[in-house]
């Protein structure tokens, strides 16, 4: 069960090798969490971040999860469940691709909407359901800024961050009253192996930042969490300015 | 019986959870509650004035006492009540004060029911003189999980497993209450202040005894000198000749005022270190530095916060958490640290309570321990407040301390079976009378009690 402040005992990692969700599993395992589920495509990095956990305290359990396989989530994210109550769900995963070859390769694009929105879609439905059953608990959702106001320069991924971000509100406002809340993160750039050698944007930022973030907004039961927050300000101009001029923005 | 999906929090309004709750109004209707539980439970709920998580069963069933509302005997000459589980004291003040008698113990609300009095073993101002809510309960009649019903009596195991049991030994269906004789319905109560922590306990340890009822509110956001100051409130019940000749000719009468409501939306951070420094400093000021033998009703000196209905609100959406603990005498070295640790903080607390315990209580999960007891309020966003508590509980535990589960919202399970030692035997009994756990709260679940 979460405490006062939104803590939770029980974890499950959707992405379980993403930097942001094993810096906010660490943090969590620091106060309250004794239990976490990692799924995840299975590979030595997968677990190498269990054993981590584990050197923790925590037990750290693997689960072969792919987002791109909707038609297994139910099975796969199914048996978690029925191993006992998860408090809190994050679904991190996510790819950014590469917009200049997805551009010319619709293929690999519809991979990148595949994974980010379609792969979210069914297992976000799945794990609400469960958590609804239990009547309660908190899915938090790794959304972008980029998905706030789609660019020019990463339009695909930002495409498929704003239906994740649509899907993960309004499933929010399904569940309202149902004891499970929803929680949409937004952070801006951070530097994890998914931002490896690009150029920083403004106001970049860390896992660790956004796993602090997180569990502040677990605290307050925060519908929208942007890291840094300073964002929120940032993206509510950007969400105004024309589009002529937005398209020619160096953002 | 009408049952409605909510969402369930306790009185410190964090940690909402979502549970069917049915409202049985029978013996029978609260067995079919309980056979129509399900695989996730069910959980007797009372007035919803634990502070945590106590009476919210996630995904289950809440079973709403409050209809279950029968008085169903008074011997007036003995003083001894028989009634339904969902019965409040509030109730059992107004029909039993007119007859000369009391409740032999009250928390600071009236609000709350005979079943979560006894599920939670509640102490009161006169537990260094009367011990706890259970030891004035003669009897009781408990529906275990297995649909039977047992009478169970002071003494007996399952007793003192249900007295402070939390509720998860089955649901208390009535109970048979000893009360307390009293001449009028008026209060005659000695104000002392206290300047520091160690004149207040001096005070209280060296004149304690000459009351019934004593407990002493301190100001938690003083500091350096000042720390521990605190206002004493000890008295009794005021006997007829104390009353002023024309109230003496209908001394019982039971009249608690009662204020607007606090509001239903109240912004976060209204409550910060300024304003409740400003009120804890007033408050201070005001109260008179000794005044002997004031007359105050029943409602002024126990129940304060009941003239405010939904005072729980004024901490807005993130809720409150209660922490209170009992420290054993001679670990005052340790209460000092707590309390240096909450001043140097600055934490925006209300006046807190400080009290003296008498004897342990022979509930298995009690909390009062021969010792001293302090509560406070702390609003939940305060940042850091978690890890903060966490300190407070280890301190509390290398002392051989405990927390009080009825107001707990956000305990480390690990420290559970140091601060009552008697957790194994209390499992074993649940184990033994309900494997399938069908007696389940977010309490139970949280800290696999
Ligand atoms: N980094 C940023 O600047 C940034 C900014 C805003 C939002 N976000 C979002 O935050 C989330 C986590 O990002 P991060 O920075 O922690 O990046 P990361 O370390 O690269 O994590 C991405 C995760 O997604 C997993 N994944 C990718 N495709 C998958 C699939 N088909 N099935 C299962 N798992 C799959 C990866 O698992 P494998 O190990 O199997 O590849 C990895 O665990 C992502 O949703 C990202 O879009 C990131």
């Amino acid at each position: 069960m979460k405490d006062a402040f939104g803590t939770p005992q029980s974890l499950l990692i959707l992405g379980g090798t993403s930097e942001i969700a094993l810096a906010t599993a660490r943090r969590l395992v620091a106060r309250r969490t004794r239990t976490v589920w990692l799924a995840g495509r299975p590979s030595p990095a997968l677990e190498a971040a269990a054993e981590q956990l584990r050197d923790l305290g925590a037990d750290a359990r693997t689960v072969a999860f792919d987002a791109l396989d909707s038609e297994s989530h139910e099975e796969t994210l199914g048996k978690v469940f029925t191993e006992g109550d998860i408090d809190m769900v994050l679904l991190a995963f996510g790819v950014l691709g590469d917009q200049e070859r997805d551009e010319d390769e619709p293929l690999s694009a519809v991979r990148v909407a595949q994974t980010n929105y379609t792969g979210a879609v069914s297992s976000g439905l799945v794990c609400a359901n469960a958590l609804k059953r239990q009547g309660h608990g908190s899915l938090v959702v790794l959304s972008s800024v980029a998905g706030e106001r789609a660019r020019r320069a990463n339009f695909i991924y930002g495409s498929s961050k704003a239906g994740l971000d649509a899907f993960a509100q309004g499933l929010g406002d399904a569940l309202h009253g149902s004891g499970v809340h929803v929680m949409v993160v937004r952070p801006g750039f951070v530097r994890s192996k998914m931002t490896a050698g690009m150029k920083e944007a403004p106001l970049a930022t860390t896992p660790e930042a956004v796993a602090e973030a997180i569990e502040a907004g677990l605290r307050r039961r925060a519908e929208t969490v942007w890291v840094p927050g300073a964002l929120r300000l940032v993206m509510s101009a950007l969400r105004h300015v024309p589009r002529p001029v937005f398209r020619k923005l160096p953002v | 019986m009408s049952a409605d999906t909510v969402s369930v929090t306790g009185w410190g309004r964090t940690a909402p959870t979502t549970a069917r709750l049915v409202r049985p109004r029978s013996y029978e209707e609260v067995a079919d509650a309980v056979r129509a539980c399900g695989a996730r439970g069910g959980i007797a709920r009372g007035l919803g004035r634990a502070y945590g998580d106590a009476a919210q069963n996630a995904g289950g069933s809440v079973l709403d006492m409050t209809s279950l509302d029968r008085i169903r005997a008074i011997d007036a000459e003995a003083g001894v009540v028989v009634c339904d589980a969902g019965v409040s004291l509030h109730r059992l003040m107004e029909v039993l004060l007119p007859l000369g008698w009391f409740v032999p113990v009250t928390p600071g609300t009236r609000y709350v029911t005979v079943g979560g009095a006894i599920g939670a073993d509640i102490h009161g101002k006169n537990h260094h003189v009367s011990g706890s809510f259970s030891r004035h309960v003669a009897a009781l009649d408990l529906l275990t999980a297995d649909g039977t019903v047992h009478t169970v009596k002071r003494g007996e195991p399952l007793f003192d497993a249900t007295a402070g049991g939390m509720g998860l030994t089955g649901v208390i269906l009535s109970a048979t209450v000893e009360l307390l004789p009293v001449q009028t319905s008026l209060m005659s109560v000695d104000t002392e202040r206290a300047t520091d922590l160690d004149d207040l306990m001096a005070r209280l340890t060296a004149t304690d005894h000459r009351y019934r009822y004593s407990v002493a509110w301190i100001d938690l956001l003083a500091r350096g000198a000042a720390m521990g100051r605190s206002v004493l409130t000890r008295g009794d019940h005021a006997p007829l000749d104390a009353l002023p000749v024309r109230a003496r000719r209908a001394p019982l009468t039971f009249r608690p005022g009662q204020l607007p409501a606090a509001p239903a939306f109240v912004p976060e951070g209204l409550l910060g270190k300024a304003t409740v420094g400003l009120f804890n400093e007033l408050w201070y000021r005001k109260a008179p530095r000794a005044r002997r033998g004031e007359l105050q009703k029943i409602s002024t000196f126990f129940h304060p916060l009941d003239g405010v209905p939904h005072w729980n609100r004024i901490y807005g959406r993130s809720g409150f958490v209660q922490y209170q603990f009992v420290l054993g005498y001679g670990k005052e070295e340790a209460l000092r640290r707590i309390v240096g640790r909450i001043s140097q903080r600055g934490c925006p607390s209300f006046l807190a309570v400080l009290k003296r315990f008498g004897d342990g209580d022979p509930g298995w999960l009690s909390f009062p321990m021969p010792g001293w007891t302090l509560a406070l309020d702390i609003p939940a966003t305060m940042p850091g407040l978690g890890s903060f508590l966490d300190e407070l509980d280890e301190e509390v535990a290398a002392a051989d301390g405990r927390i009080y589960l009825a107001k707990d919202s956000r305990l480390r399970p690990e420290l559970l079976g140091a601060m009552y030692p008697r957790l194994g035997q209390f499992r074993a009994l649940r184990e033994e009378l309900d494997p399938r756990g069908v007696f389940t709260s977010d309490l139970s679940r949280r800290l696999s009690l």
